[in-house]
């Protein structure tokens, strides 16, 4: 269980995560029929942000200022234990899994508490609504996880994505193609695309994690961003490294054929937001717990 | 043991000492108080003791009574539960002389003896080794929380919740009685060591006694449906009492059924499923309830149905694990449940206190009514979200360490290849992470509506951060979540001792068991150590960088709204509406809506009523039933005092053909 | 060969939860069509039988009759009654998914006690045959509309022509006729008597059959 990895891969996440947005928003463009945003947008929308100065709500307290920070430091902390497919975590160790969620949590709960202070209630609607989806998230994604350890003979992450390759997929194929499908509804809920959620949208009483966020301006919105991309590639890389069992051993391979299916990943949601409406809120929950069910289904097939 | 001994006299007299003082109102405050505290941390040196040397210390004393003994002993699993007696006791000794105030005439006098001695009590019962001792110690700490909690004994709602507490403690009690009648039956004695001895010859008993423990300890931790009196006491009485009642009374009731695992042996299987069911049922209705609620100490006190529900859950598989042969499960298992219940004493505790912090300052509980406090009151404020943060179990804090433990048991029984293990561990997963979610959002809404935005009320907008002594000890106990949650691989490692023995193997064994998860644990506190540095980091920049910016105060976005006033922001109940329609068929929380109609709307409202379901369907048609029976025997209770006399004859006379037959 | 076993098991399951999870009448009965398909497929894969006439016939009748022909007539029962297409569950979808779950970790377990008796049969259809029956059962006894009805009965019989095929090894082929010919007559009276109820009250609500007591 030593630490398995170098630092390189949390740096190139670093690097690379906003470039995912910058894919989604181009796809959706092409679709559209539009030319779109240049592909490194989502780099100058960051760095505009944090060259500006701020605007406060006036019964704000320094909990509205921590949230940003925190969010993004629960997701620099998660890139230490999230493989990259067949490329080895900086850090990994029984139970893992568990860090990851608690991280996620804990990048939430700031996020949401730092809503509330505004006293305002339109976030106070969205702080309501990212609470409930994540309470049935949460449980999803730990589940999903649970299917694969006992697939896989292991609960550290890096490990068991170690142990999904080609071979294991022709051994398991129903599992793990139930448990990518929960794991690419977990990557539409936790980042807020469509159909949970819309980015893009401008009206606030259907918005969730955008109206929570209404209120932060200059280097806080500018670290909000940020997060966002990050976590894009955190979720994302669980659902990839899954979809993607190409191990050769060869870092740069794995990377390579790794980044390749994030970037498609990146397309299938821009896609689906171009083909897909917004589920009404009371669909949301029902759609999630649909999730969580296919790996249910998953781990008891897999019980036999 | 001369610690222990003195830490229950130190109690006894200093809570008698504020009786007789009683007109003195200051006098008084001070005796109860130097006597909860010094008599505590007395009391707190011999846990420890134990504790550090692992040597049990036991005491056989004079006995003037028919059946029993005087036998105290504190082995390894008694000091385990004596820490967050003593540990909680001495914290509410120091808040509640400032909470109670010198006012409050001589129900504030009389709650220093009652607080002392259910510490005294609960002392007691976990040091009794005899059954009849600890019966008898049972019903003092059963009934010294009846004062308390009908502290304010002039409301009706107060004495309607001090009774059924008093009902709900007793209907415990008496299946206490069965089972100890029971293992007395057996074993000849009342002596602990020879129930172990007689259970060994009577394995048939053995699942009879396990149901009678859980349902009689379980009615005192607050398991579902057995947890309608948690709601209704904790909210009326002081919130030190409130705090000590949550934080170590319930956790009584987690000991005696623990010492009662130890007396049966190798359990079976289904006990722990049966403890992971009510541990899931409880932990999952206790927190929707919570939801529900909109005063905080009712929505604190589901959460501890909730917590018990969790403690039971880490239990149940360490049970399983024994059941099945595998060690290691079981060992972390109980390790989680045991950490949970010292990790639940502090958070929850923490929690009352600061509760009692609001309600002193802003002089009501009720959340639509509260609001702005964090900047009234940044130390309360500061300490409350701590507590939160620990209770939802989120790292870095305590909370975070026993929920790790008992997913790591859940993923560790994930792999096992026996289905129903694995099933087991799956339940305890998905159940866990349900729990979590659902718990963030209940604590996002209380701080959320406590203490931000802006006051509701004018009583919340006038608030002022509340006495030293009150910050001091709230202080405590957030510094231990932090202790704890960035100490978790030493916290974990202390806990071979008790663990040891549940599961029958040595210490050595056990803690080399244990180490499995000390070293993850240790590396998970790294990456929050890097968590915080990437935070401290990134709070420089963003400073340095808004210290050449344009910094500027202005109104939230209102959709355009320009003049939104605090009734305007979101409220406790909207907040959790989705997830209490969600979960209606669970919670069956009661609402009332008549909307606005038409283009003149007239008067429209809103009411949500989350009494308890349990309550409402299960015990008020059954006590009422009960009711309809017994009221025909009146027929025999007529006023006729001869009569009555004839009744003890006649009796009498019964028992003594029935004797001589 | 067991992977493709394993592999209807996994779809046979999705489609019972996609069966307890879709509010539209017609989207139900696609995937009931898909569900008689798959397990029509059922006879043709399982080891010891191979392919002949008798299994050939058996799968043919089973496709032909759930993969088309019943969702045909379903599907001109709707149409018939066109103001109404929703399921109208009593028990709300997310409980229903639940109860699938527990419906799911039920027939596992029975699986698990029956397997010893039935070692010719595999296990994970096994468990679909059980699991069918008791997800058929569990949609007559929770949706309102008439149609579900018949749904539900649908996929009961789905079940327990798959745990005819699995573990009785060479049923006569008349009893296996007989089953089909049973369903289908069944289909056509409720039928015709959902056409008379539409008829009568217009809509397919059954719990307003109370209204025929006296």
């Amino acid at each position: 269980m030593p630490a398995s990895g170098s630092l390189a891969l949390p740096v190139c996440a670093l690097i690379l995560a906003p470039m995912l947005l910058g894919i989604v928003n181009r796809t959706k463009a092409v679709i559209a029929g539009r030319r779109g945003p240049p592909l490194l947008q989502p780099y100058w929308d960051i760095a505009k942000s944090l060259r500006r100065g701020a605007v406060y709500g006036e019964v704000t307290t320094w909990l509205f200022r921590l949230g940003p920070v925190v969010g993004l430091a629960t997701l620099a902390a998660a890139l230490l234990v999230t493989p990259f497919g067949g490329v080895r975590a900086p850090v990994s160790f029984s139970g893992d899994p568990i860090v990851l969620v608690g991280l996620l949590a804990l990048g939430r709960f700031a996020t949401v508490l730092a809503a509330l202070d505004t006293g305002s209630s339109f976030e106070g609607m969205g702080a309501s609504r990212e609470v409930h989806f994540a309470a049935l998230a949460e449980p999803a994604l730990l589940l999903a996880l649970a299917t694969l350890a006992r697939v896989t003979g292991s609960f550290a992450l890096t490990p068991v994505y170690q142990a999904i390759t080609i071979g294991a997929w022709a051994d398991a194929l129903p599992t793990f193609a139930l448990v990518a499908m929960t794991l690419l509804v977990i990557t539409l809920v936790e980042n807020t695309r469509i159909p949970v959620d819309d980015p893009a949208t401008h009206l606030e009483l259907t918005m969730i994690h955008e109206v929570m966020v209404l209120d932060h301006s200059g280097p806080d919105l500018g670290l909000i961003q940020y997060a966002a991309a990050l976590k894009v590639w955190i979720v994302g890389a669980l659902l990839v490294g899954l979809v993607t069992p190409i191990r050769s051993g060869s870092v740069w391979l794995d990377g390579a054929a790794m980044l390749v299916g994030m970037v498609l990943l990146a397309g299938v949601i821009g896609m689906i937001e171009s083909a897909m409406a917004r589920y009404r809120l009371a669909q949301v929950p029902q759609f999630i717990v649909a999730a969580a069910t296919l790996s249910a289904v998953a781990f008891i097939i897999r019980l036999i | 043991m001369f610690e222990f001994t003195a830490a229950l006299l130190l109690l006894a007299l200093g809570g008698t000492l504020a009786i007789l003082l009683h007109p003195r109102a200051g006098l008084c405050q001070l005796a109860g108080q130097i006597g909860a505290v010094l008599g505590s941390a007395s009391g707190l040196a011999a846990a420890l003791r134990v504790l550090i040397t692992g040597d049990a210390v036991s005491l056989t004393g004079a006995w003037h009574m028919p059946g029993g003994s005087l036998h105290i002993e504190i082995d390894v699993l008694s000091a385990f539960f004596l820490l967050p007696v003593f540990g909680l006791s001495i914290v509410t000794g120091l808040y509640g002389r400032s909470y109670l105030g010198n006012g409050g005439g001589f129900a504030s006098t009389a709650s220093w003896f009652h607080l002392n001695m259910l510490t005294a009590a609960m002392a007691l019962v976990i040091a009794a080794h005899d059954g009849l001792l600890f019966l008898l110690a049972w019903e003092i700490m059963a009934l010294s929380p009846f004062f308390l909690v009908i502290f304010d004994d002039r409301k009706t709602a107060v004495r309607h919740a001090a009774w059924t507490y008093l009902a709900a403690a007793h209907l415990g009690t008496a299946f206490l009685l069965v089972l100890f009648v029971l293992l007395g039956s057996i074993a000849g004695t009342s002596d602990f060591a020879a129930y172990g001895a007689a259970l060994k010859n009577h394995q048939a008993l053995r699942s009879s006694v396990f149901l009678l423990a859980l349902i009689g300890f379980g009615v005192k931790a607050g398991i579902v449906p057995a947890h309608v009196w948690l709601p209704e006491a904790h909210p009326v009485a002081p919130s030190h009492a409130s705090a000590l009642m949550s934080g170590a009374m319930i956790k009584v009731g987690i000991y005696g059924l623990v010492r009662i695992l130890t007396l049966l042996g190798t359990p079976e299987p289904w006990w722990g499923w049966l403890l992971i069911a009510v541990g899931a049922s409880s932990g999952v209705l206790g927190v929707l309830f919570a939801l529900a609620q909109h005063d905080l100490k009712r929505l604190l006190a589901y959460h501890s149905v909730e917590n018990i529900g969790i403690i039971l859950l880490g239990i149940g598989i360490g049970v399983l694990g024994l059941a099945r042969g595998m060690p290691l499960l079981a060992v972390i298992g109980f390790a989680s449940g045991f950490l949970h219940v010292l990790n639940h004493s502090i958070f929850k505790g923490l929690l009352f206190l600061g509760s009692g912090a609001v309600h002193r300052a802003a002089h009501s509980l009720e959340l639509e009514e509260l609001g702005g406090l964090l900047k009234r009151m940044p130390w309360t404020g500061t300490f409350f979200l701590i507590g939160a943060a620990a209770i939802v179990g989120l790292p870095p804090l305590n909370g975070f360490v026993s929920e790790f433990l008992l997913l790591y048991a859940g993923f560790l029984a994930v792999l096992q290849p026996a289905a129903a293990v694995a099933v087991a561990g799956l339940i305890v997963i998905v159940i866990l992470g349900l729990i979590g979610g659902l718990a963030a959002a209940c604590f996002a809404k209380a701080f959320g509506i406590v203490f931000l935005g802006s006051p509701r009320s004018e009583e919340a907008s006038e608030a002022r951060e509340v006495a030293r002594p009150m910050r001091a000890s709230m202080a405590v106990l957030a510094l231990l979540c932090i202790a704890i949650g960035l100490g978790a691989p030493l916290a974990v490692a202390s806990l071979a001792g008790v663990v040891a023995g549940m599961t029958g193997a040595t210490v050595g064994t056990v803690s080399a068991e244990l180490a499995i998860v000390t070293w993850p644990l240790a590396v998970a506190v790294t990456v929050f150590a890097f968590l915080i540095a990437i935070a401290a980091l990134a709070w420089a920049l963003r400073a340095r960088r808004l210290a050449v910016a344009s910094v500027r105060r202005g109104p939230v976005w209102g959709c355009g709204y320009l003049f939104p006033s605090p009734k305007m922001q979101y409220t406790a109940s909207s907040f959790a509406q989705p997830l209490t329609t969600q979960f209606h068929l669970l919670i069956r929380n009661r609402e009332t809506l008549v909307p606005p109609q038409g283009y003149f709307p007239a008067d429209s409202s809103y009411v949500s009523d989350s009494g308890d379901p349990a309550l409402r369907l299960l015990f008020v048609p059954t006590f009422r039933w009960f009711d309809r029976v017994v009221t025909r025997l009146n027929v025999i209770q007529h006023g006729h005092i001869h009569v009555y006399i004839l009744y003890v004859a006649a009796t009498l006379i019964a028992l003594l053909i029935w004797e001589s037959l | 060969m067991y992977a493709l076993i394993e592999t209807i098991h996994a779809a046979g399951l999705l489609t019972c939860f996609a069966l307890l999870s879709t509010s539209r009448i017609g989207a139900c009965i696609r995937w009931l069509s898909f569900q008689g398909i798959l397990f029509g497929m059922v006879p043709l894969i399982i080891p010891d039988d191979g392919l002949t006439t008798r299994t050939l016939l058996m799968a043919g009748g089973s496709l032909v009759l759930k993969g088309i022909a019943f969702p045909w007539i379903l599907l001109k029962l709707r149409a018939r009654a066109n103001y109404n297409r929703e399921v109208q569950p009593f028990v709300s979808f997310v409980m229903s998914i639940l109860c699938g779950i527990l419906i799911l970790s039920l027939s596992v377990w029975l699986t698990l006690q029956m397997k010893p008796a039935l070692i010719h049969a595999p296990f994970v259809l096994l468990n679909s045959s059980i699991f069918l029956i008791f997800v058929g059962l569990f949609l007559m006894i929770s949706r309102r509309n008439a149609l579900m009805q018949v749904i539900g009965y649908l996929v009961l019989e789905n079940g327990i022509f798959v745990f005819g095929v699995i573990t009785v090894v060479g049923t006569p082929l008349l009893v296996e006729l007989g089953v089909l010919l049973d369903a289908f007559v069944g289909v056509f009276v409720m039928g015709i008597a959902i056409y008379h109820i539409t008829r009568e009250f217009g809509s397919m609500d059954v719990d307003r059959l109370t209204e025929l007591r006296g």
